[in-house]
């Protein structure tokens, strides 16, 4: 029974890594657009209108924390993982950086970090990591099958990378996902906006 | 810029002229370390190492990234092909790269090349080291020792400082 299973779920498992690739890289390609052309996010409407809207994670607590959860509230939401020497703080920090620049506004929408690296990330860590900021960032990770759900829902890219030493490493998308209050894609942000473009960006989202 | 460190890249090893160019080294690393702007001086054919870092880490976070400015002023190309430190496993040189919006980073397997008569800036968004399987979490304000090992200098250790996770950052925190 046990030699039946594993290759059609291995083979289904590998299109679904290839429909995620290919999502991640649609959204890339949304960002890109939106980079080049400088322009309003309205591009983005070309996104799918299901971003973000089904996921499951859990806090550090462990509490369950879904899209529902989330509601109510504009958030920025960025995948990585604690282990990520250079993207992830700067990202993060850069966010925490963005939100003191936007006085008291910038306590109207969150600021979540997941991380995608259920093998080695405990929630208790995810929540120790996001701590290091100096301000709130709701930190989540779940399940592998979670993580997996939640980035493809998001239309985010990330793969284990074995390196020597039977180790390994994570590539991810880079960029920061706004989504409204209603849970709904209002942009992205990346680290080729400027400091103005990206505080326009979240005027807009706690709009 | 603040130098912390320099050292000749060759023959500081060998034993008949070790000890002079020990000397020498200690005195222009006392005199960089008492008087930085003469520090651009240091011309003996050797590295100077600007400003190591490293991010403080939160506890459970079993890696963290360091940073530094390597200058190689010798004639002969140089590698900085890895290190070690008390307070991690494994200190490994890594590349980051950004394509289509995907972070992918990897160890350097030969090493990061040091041009003679060049330098490389190890930075947020490029080259780094990585302190593997870490010990103990980095405390913010702390000096932590590393052992860089290059190619054609061998080890030489290096006191990196520990700096907020915001340090170094695209909005430029200090």
């Amino acid at each position: 029974m046990a030699d039946i299973e594993p290759r059609p779920l291995a083979r289904a498992r590998l299109w679904l890594w290839l429909l995620v690739a290919l999502a991640a890289l649609g959204l890339g390609v949304l960002l890109a657009m939106r980079l080049i052309t400088n322009g309003p996010p309205e591009v983005i409407a070309g996104a799918p209108a299901d971003v973000g809207q089904h996921f499951s994670l859990v806090d550090r607590d462990g509490k369950p924390v879904t899209a529902e959860t989330l509601k109510g509230t504009p958030y920025a939401i960025f995948f990585g993982f604690t282990r990520c020497p250079d993207v992830c703080p700067t990202t993060l920090s850069r966010m925490a950086h963005l939100r003191k620049a936007m006085g008291a506004d910038g306590d109207k929408f969150r600021i979540v970090f997941v991380s995608v690296d259920s093998g080695h990330d405990s929630p208790a860590d995810v929540g120790a990591y996001v701590d290091l900021f100096g301000t709130p960032i709701l930190g989540l990770t779940g399940s592998e099958a979670q993580i997996a759900d939640a980035a493809q829902s998001f239309r985010v890219f990330y793969q284990k990378v074995p390196v020597e030493g039977g180790d390994y490493t994570i590539d991810h998308s880079a960029f920061v996902i706004l989504m409204d209050r209603d849970g709904r894609l209002q942009s992205l942000l990346s680290d080729q906006d400027s400091e103005e473009a990206a505080l326009a960006e979240l005027r807009r989202l706690i709009a | 810029m603040q130098r912390l460190y320099s050292v000749p890249a060759r023959g500081a090893r060998a034993s008949l002229f070790g000890a002079p160019i020990r000397l020498v080294a200690t005195a222009l690393l006392v005199g960089a370390l008492a008087a930085p702007t003469l520090a651009h001086s240091v011309k003996n054919g050797g590295l100077t190492i600007d400003h190591p870092w490293a991010r403080e880490t939160a506890q459970g976070q079993s890696a963290g990234g360091g940073f530094m400015t390597i200058t190689n002023a010798g004639r002969a190309a140089e590698r900085l092909v890895g290190g070690s430190t008390p307070v991690a496993a494994r200190v490994e040189v890594h590349t980051m790269s950004m394509e289509g919006g995907i972070m992918r980073m990897r160890p350097l397997k030969d090493g990061l090349p040091i041009p003679p008569g060049g330098s490389v800036a190890l930075k947020p968004g490029s080259f780094h080291i990585m302190f593997m399987g870490l010990k103990r979490p980095l405390k913010r304000g702390e000096m932590v020792p590393v052992t860089l090992d290059f190619a054609r200098a061998g080890k030489v250790t290096v006191q990196f400082k520990v700096e907020p996770v915001s340090h170094g950052g695209s909005h430029g925190g200090h």
